[in-house]
């Protein structure tokens, strides 16, 4: 009868090995054809507005939103491309002109906005980000914060050229 | 002891109803919402606590309203019920246009908003079937307005706990916890399935 208990959980783990295996296995090819494209989230572009300025910061600050923006296929990072950013934030609504801001990448491909903390809305605490510039395929993200007492998020753009 | 009871009982109902609220109405988030956010917040807050009161009214739990009388305030309640909703619904869309379409469309990334048009889809049927009542068969009437009635808790429960909003969530698992086992103690003791189950012998 002990030995039904071992048996068990040798088969769990022989079977969520192979799973793994054959999920790995699944993820290997999409990697040789290259960096796949983000695609646009779902509501990303919910209170987008067209042509935010850029800022050196949203509001007075105090909530860091950081990312990075390649290429799709050989994943280069891609300087001086310009991503909008907004939230409901301490200091206005996401329709709120002054909640938008706009900022570009540096040479590493890396963007970076001191923006004021963000707070929940329509159920989650949230923040939207967009690429909708030129050369590359518009992208629109809405990531979530895993708790609103965060004071940074983070979002990557893997963008197609056009 | 009748008295005390219907004292106690009273005290609890007022409790779980007035807590959730008051929790609410001092939430932090308050303070960066507009006017009409925190308005449409707090009439979901407040159609939330009525889905407590309505199976204690239809079932003549309360004590001073027996059956009879306590499905007339359940009418009236009903009413306040679909009103407060109504309101849920224009303040947020108001707040956030977008977001509300994506949500009446089933197109949200959040699991929550498809609850709530769930609920809100069976609340307006329950409400519909009740002003149809007289038109309907025992039968279609208590076996349409039970269904509907068990889908819109059920969903209002999740979609308010899986929120994170300006309830307390303690306060907010109580009441839907409270909600839930009402509804289902009231469905359970007036035997709504008898009805269904004599069609097929």
């Amino acid at each position: 009868m002990l030995t039904a208990t071992p048996s068990r959980r040798l088969l769990l783990a022989a079977g969520s090995a192979a799973l793994a295996t054959g999920a790995a296995g699944l993820v290997v090819p999409a990697r040789a054809a290259g960096l796949p494209p983000t695609r646009s989230m779902r509501g990303g572009s919910n209170n987008y507005r067209p042509g935010a300025p850029i800022v050196s910061r949203i509001g007075s600050g105090g909530f860091l939103m950081t990312g990075t923006v390649r290429r799709a296929g050989d994943g280069a990072p891609l300087p001086g491309q310009r991503i909008q950013i907004w939230a409901h934030t301490t200091e206005g609504h996401e329709r709120d002109p002054h909640s938008h801001g706009a900022t570009l990448t540096d040479a590493n491909g890396v963007f970076r906005m001191e923006m004021p903390q963000i707070v929940p809305a329509f159920g989650q605490a949230h923040g939207h980000l967009a690429f909708d510039s030129e050369g590359f395929e518009t992208v629109f993200l809405r990531p979530v914060m895993s708790s609103p007492r965060d004071t940074r998020l983070s979002a990557d753009f893997v963008l197609q050229p056009v | 002891m009748a008295r005390t009871r219907a004292i106690l009982i009273w005290a609890m109902l007022t409790a779980a109803v007035g807590v959730p609220l008051v929790v609410a109405a001092q939430s932090p988030l308050l303070a960066w919402r507009q006017p009409v956010y925190i308005a449409a917040g707090l009439s979901g807050v407040a159609a939330l606590a009525l889905l407590l009161v309505q199976p204690l009214l239809a079932g003549g739990y309360l004590p001073g309203l027996p059956p009879r009388r306590g499905r007339r305030v359940h009418r009236a309640v009903g009413v306040l019920l679909i009103g407060a909703v109504a309101l849920h619904i224009a303040g947020l869309w108001i707040t956030s246009p977008p977001d509300m379409i994506d949500a009446m469309t089933f197109a949200a990334p959040t699991a929550f908003s498809h609850l709530g048009v769930i609920a809100m889809w069976a609340l307006s049927t329950a409400g519909l079937l009740a002003l149809l009542r007289p038109r309907l068969s025992a039968r279609a009437w208590r076996a349409g307005h039970s269904t509907a009635v068990g889908i819109a808790v059920g969903a209002s429960a999740g979609h308010a706990l899986l929120i994170d909003g300006t309830m307390g969530p303690l306060s907010k698992a109580t009441l839907c916890l409270l909600a839930v086992a009402a509804t289902g103690r009231v469905l359970i003791g007036l035997r709504v399935w008898r009805l269904v189950q004599r069609r097929t012998p």
